[in-house]
């Protein structure tokens, strides 16, 4: 054998070998099972449920325990600018002018008002993440890291989370913030750690007039079905398609 | 096939090959296995502490108080509402005890009076009610009824009354505009109380002629709103006389 024809038959032999290895490995990547539920969910079944929330305007007193609760429970930063859930104040004039104030949230409550006679109608509107079916938050993230769960929760993950701010100006109602300190998104989670542990959510836990119903779309049993079979419901801004899974009962037509 | 196509496809293949390899080893371990989105991330917020024991754990050891509360208008509030996170007491009850709450302000929070709050829910005007008392020496948190038993037509009628208090007729007593015969008391529906009928009954107080107090509005009970009952655009129990500007 010639040295020339030698060298070319070690190369060839070289190419196939490595191209062979290239073409496993692309083949174990396409071919990997997903990890079992179980494996990141214990004892919980997440193709079980399908998380939603309703709200009674007529119910919420604007205490804002919610807000509170939901600052200590998921460590949100205590700035008066940093909500995953808080109260708006909607204040209707005899003239037809609409106010709207949230200070601090609506935490340490409101401030009186000036003059009552002004005044046609007014109540107060708890806000949060709408948990939209068709979000357009997750849509904008340009890096994956905010999605929808199997169970309809939207979730960050702060990991992965660059920081962009894409989502939080997708966010048609507002529900989202960049974290002062790690510069991610925050937003809420429907505190996701506490509802597949079969608990409420903490805003849900402490409202003391049941302003707030957790539950779930698909299965009937749960308390609300109950809420929107009782109430006239409307969501927020039906007109962006969004598909909010957050019902309101008795909201007035100046929410938006 | 011309020689230059086959090394073209051949390097557009390594080319793509390469692609997927180095894709393989950026793309995290779990991502895209239950959507667009590293699986693993549920787990990592999933871990996340709770704070919020949640009202079913307090009841295993506070069940006395609990009890007290069952029957009581705080009887739908959760022990957190106003004891504040209690997960770490609930776990360790020596070492972390939780928050009580014994300012006025912090009643006031729900109670205070503000008029964006829904009509009929219990509120007092934190500046006249008993000033600096703290609100626990009258009422227990757990069973706030008022010490005073309410004996009158606002032991069924609360919502009303409540209403009524805030409004300017606060003073006038329900038997003003209600007749109520003493069987109503045993059996509400046989016997009803009476209504005020015409526009002439409030006229006694708000027509021009009227010889009550000069504090009172006063209208023309002929020609105001004419056509109209009173009570159809003024609700008696608050008649929101003020939310017509003046001119």
């Amino acid at each position: 054998m010639e040295r020339r024809e030698f060298l070319k038959k070690i190369l060839k032999w070289i190419f196939i070998l490595i191209g062979g290895g290239l073409v496993l490995r692309l083949l174990s990547v396409i071919r990997r099972k997903p990890a079992p539920i179980g494996s990141i969910y214990e004892n919980y079944d997440p193709t079980e449920h399908y998380y939603a929330m309703g709200i009674d305007i007529e119910k919420c007193i604007g205490c804002g325990r919610c807000a509170a609760a939901c600052k200590i429970e998921n460590n949100v930063p205590k700035e008066p600018y940093f909500f995953r859930t808080w109260v708006e104040r909607y204040i209707i004039t005899v003239d037809g002018e609409t106010f709207v104030d949230s200070p601090n949230g609506g935490i340490d409550g409101f401030p009186p008002l000036g003059s009552e006679k002004e005044i046609l109608r007014s109540f107060f509107v708890p806000k949060l993440c709408n948990h939209c079916d068709n979000p357009p938050c997750v849509q904008v993230c340009p890096v994956g890291a905010t999605y929808k769960t199997i169970d309809g929760v939207i979730l960050v993950d702060s990991k992965y989370c660059i920081g962009c701010r894409y989502c939080i100006q997708a966010c048609p109602y507002g529900a989202r913030f960049l974290h002062p300190k790690t510069r991610t998104a925050e937003k809420c989670t429907f505190c996701y750690h506490r509802i597949t542990k079969g608990l409420k959510p903490a805003c849900v836990e402490v409202c003391p007039t049941q302003a707030r119903i957790f539950g779930e779309v698909k299965p009937r049993n749960n308390p609300l079905a109950r809420f929107v079979r009782m109430h006239k419901i409307r969501v927020l801004k039906p007109s962006l398609n969004t598909e909010p899974k957050v019902y309101y009962a008795n909201l007035d037509k100046e929410v938006t | 096939m011309p020689q230059q196509v086959k090394r073209l496809i051949v390097v557009f293949v390594a080319l793509i090959l390469v692609f997927f390899v180095i894709r393989s080893f950026l793309v995290p371990p779990t991502f895209g296995e239950y959507g667009h989105y590293r699986a693993s991330s549920v787990k990592e917020i999933l871990s996340q502490n709770i704070k919020y024991a949640g009202e079913v754990v307090c009841e295993e050891c506070h069940d006395d108080i609990v009890e007290i509360k069952s029957g009581s208008y705080h009887k739908r509030l959760s022990c957190e509402t106003c004891h504040g996170p209690a997960y770490e007491h609930s776990q360790a009850p020596d070492e972390y005890t939780p928050y009580i709450p014994s300012k006025r302000d912090y009643c006031s929070l729900c109670h205070g009076y503000n008029p964006s709050r829904p009509t009929g829910f219990p509120q007092i005007d934190p500046v006249k009610h008993n000033p600096l008392r703290p609100c626990i020496k009258c009422h227990n948190p757990h069973d706030p009824t008022p010490p005073e038993v309410p004996k009158e037509c606002k032991g069924c009628h609360e919502e009303i009354y409540r209403t009524k208090i805030l409004s300017p007729h606060a003073l006038l007593n329900c038997t003003e505009c209600h007749k109520a015969p003493e069987e109503h008391k045993i059996n509400p529906r046989a016997f009803r109380p009476t209504k005020p009928s015409s526009r002439k009954f409030c006229g006694k107080c708000h027509s021009k002629e009227a010889k009550v107090s000069e504090e009172i509005p006063r209208v023309d009970i002929i020609y105001h709103g004419y056509g109209n009952l009173c009570w159809e655009c003024h609700y008696p129990h608050f008649p929101e006389a003020h939310t017509t500007k003046k001119e």
